[in-house]
């Protein structure tokens, strides 16, 4: 298990490596000086060599790379100021450390991506299972339908609906906003239930499709049918026999997508004014803010990858056949 | 159902009388067995299936009004561009809003008018489709084409160019794709034009297409290199190489053959992705911008009216849905019919 993790992380660096290289070399070496880009339409040539001298610009760019690189693991001084530890530069729009704009803005997404994950993990799960069970009858074939319309329902379609709808015509609920939980749970609760379900429907449609398939199948394994034989509940089958051997798909789509979804629900945050890191990615794009961009880029990449470790190593604990090696 | 290792069926069901099954039956009576190919299999399974059959009929309607779509609007009398509402002031009110109840749809506005700018929603949306479905089939042609290339090349050559494959493959499944494509598209757009000047419209098209096309292609490719992978120790692939056949040919004639049927499906389940994606790069504010008519665009528009006026949004976000669930149906019929062992 300690070899296997070892070696997962040192992979999982060599491709952190060569994502933040890309993404470095795209961002700073297109043709067009990236100080021009972060001083907008009105720019003296002053104000660029500032640019330049303040973030390091003028140097050749294999050089600044380095620097970056050194600078996340120890620090850099920057003309503009010392920037501590895991130092990823400062925004071009208005010099914010990114490093401490990330951590700032990343309770939002953790809290929406925690809520939604409940929320599509009960439904679809659930809805999945009892098709499965009900093989065939109406509530399979109802499920099933709703979950095919449900999958086709974009964030941005429902998102304003509900918005208009619950919020603004009918003062049913509050406009979502995020209260930090350790403040005032009821209200980020009741501020951020709207965005959860939101966000679940796409998922929960998924997952309730995955779930019945792969439910169906393992219901047709050697192994359950023996178990049935001996005279074991049908209840005790499903969920102690079936149900467990399902598990490995769906651990392996829920990894996935927890690690997306924490990397910033860009759509979902952006529909609903919320000030997270999908958010920050936005507006960082539409600023071209290439040091912020490049920040949220790594940040949700090593997210992404911790993820996939996590995966592989639940697989151990979920099926005694697999072993980490 | 007919499987498709039993590549014989009798023509008993079918009243159609099919060329092949003429010639093969040639003075024998009907309903006597019959040789069908593995496409003729295909398409009898599929006209079978009515779902499919009918949402393919919803396909093809959306790709006909997306070509039409000057056509049309020749016919309609109206064009996305104009701007109505600014030019008649009984159109809207003073706060910009179709003075007509429901967006102020009417015979002469079948879907209305755009609040602000008051140009015809209907003529939108057709373009919109227009433009959304444009870049998605281009997306899915080039995704399609790198993924057959690279599947291939890594399934049959194997070795160093496989392993250097698979290694890129890896790396781009790494990236958080949403968030490349949002971050990349000015970059593509800065690498053709200054930014201090107006991007031409034709130029952000190609930047949507290469982006998504940059980290689209690896799971079709990964499918194709593992059905390489077996079909390459094949006998029939053994004797085409010992009578001499070049790899180029038993690429052509012996492999693409038989990949059609996972490169078919696929792309049938990718391109519904790609129009959502496309969709959700305009609606953030980084993919098509004003004023080309584009459906993710219209969807930026209704999010920030919906509060007033929410009829606009409903016509750009039913015809997605209908579009997508019709889509998705085909995908899984198509699968069907090609693989009736896969299931449901």
């Amino acid at each position: 298990m300690l070899r296997f993790l070892v070696r997962r992380t040192l992979g999982a660096l060599v491709i952190l490596l060569f994502i933040s290289a890309f993404t470095y070399f795209l961002f700073f070496a297109i043709p067009h000086d990236p100080a021009l880009l972060s001083c907008g339409k009105n720019c003296t040539p002053d104000n660029i060599a500032l640019i330049h001298r303040n973030l390091g610009l003028d140097e050749p760019i294999p050089v600044q790379y380095f620097h970056y690189m050194v600078g996340i693991f120890a620090g850099r001084h920057f003309s503009v100021g010392d920037c501590s530890a895991p130092c990823f530069g400062y925004s071009f729009a208005n010099s914010d450390p990114v490093w401490p704009t990330i951590l700032n803005r990343f309770p939002l997404t953790l809290s929406l991506a925690a809520g939604g994950i409940v929320v599509f993990l009960l439904v679809g799960l659930g809805a999945g299972m009892l098709a499965a069970w009900r093989r065939g009858t109406f509530i399979d074939k109802f499920f099933s339908s709703v979950s095919l319309v449900l999958s086709s329902m974009q964030i941005y379609f429902v998102g304003p609906i509900v918005l208009a709808l619950l919020v603004y015509n009918n003062q049913i609920m509050d406009q979502p906003k995020y209260v930090p939980i350790s403040e005032d749970p009821v209200g980020w609760f009741s501020g951020l239930l709207i965005p959860w379900c939101v966000l679940s429907i796409i998922f929960t449609a998924g997952y309730t499709r995955m779930s019945r398939s792969t439910m169906i199948d393992q219901l047709q394994e050697e192994h359950v049918r023996t178990a049935r034989a001996k005279g074991m509940s049908s209840r005790y089958v499903f969920f102690r026999y079936a149900w467990r051997g399902s598990l490995i798909p769906i651990v392996t789509m829920l990894g996935l997508d927890i690690g997306t979804l924490l990397g910033g629900a860009m759509i979902t945050e952006f529909t609903f004014s919320l000030a997270g890191i999908g958010r920050l990615a936005v507006d960082s794009v539409l600023r071209t803010d290439l040091p912020m961009l490049m920040g949220v880029m790594l940040f949700s990449a090593a997210l992404i990858v911790l993820f996939n470790i996590i995966v592989d190593a639940a697989y151990a604990f979920i099926d005694p056949r697999v072993r980490l090696s | 159902m007919t499987s498709q290792t039993q590549a014989v069926v009798t023509d008993a069901d079918d009243g159609s009388i099919d060329p092949a099954a003429q010639t093969q039956g040639l003075g024998k009576q009907a309903g006597d067995i019959v040789g069908f190919s593995p496409g003729q299999l295909m398409w009898r399974r599929f006209k079978r299936d009515r779902t499919g059959v009918l949402s393919a009929f919803v396909v093809i309607f959306f790709f006909a009004i997306a070509i039409l779509a000057p056509v049309i609007s020749k016919l309609y009398g109206k064009d996305p561009y104009t701007l109505y509402g600014q030019n008649n002031s009984d159109l809207l009110n003073e706060f910009g809003y179709p003075v007509a109840p429901n967006g102020g749809v009417s015979s002469s506005f079948w879907f209305g008018i755009e609040p602000g700018l008051g140009r015809d929603v209907f003529t939108q949306l057709l373009y919109g489709i227009r433009t959304s479905l444009f870049i998605s089939v281009a997306v899915t042609l080039a995704t399609v084409t790198t993924a057959i290339l690279l599947g291939i090349t890594s399934g049959y050559l194997g070795g160093r160019a496989d392993y250097f494959i698979g290694r890129v493959s890896d790396l781009l499944l790494a990236f958080p794709s949403q968030l490349f494509f949002v971050a990349f598209m000015p970059i593509v757009v800065a690498i053709f034009v200054d930014p201090q000047d107006e991007t031409p419209t034709y130029l952000r098209v190609t930047a949507l297409i290469a982006v998504q096309w940059f980290l689209g292609w690896m799971g079709l490719s990964r499918i194709l290199r593992g059905q390489v992978l077996s079909l390459r120790e094949r006998e029939f692939i053994e004797a085409a190489k010992v009578t001499g056949a070049s790899s180029w040919r038993i690429v052509r004639r012996e492999l693409l053959p038989n990949l059609v049927t996972p490169i078919l499906v696929q792309a049938t389940f990718m391109l519904p992705g790609f129009v959502t994606a496309e969709a959700g790069l305009s609606f953030l504010g980084v993919g098509i911008i004003e004023p080309t008519p584009d459906w993710g665009r219209m969807f930026a528009k209704g999010g920030d009216i919906a509060q007033n006026d929410i009829t606009y949004m409903f016509f750009p976000g039913i015809a997605m849905v209908i579009f997508i669930v019709a889509f998705n149906l085909l995908g899984d019929s198509v699968r069907d019919a090609f693989d009736p062992k896969s299931g449901r």
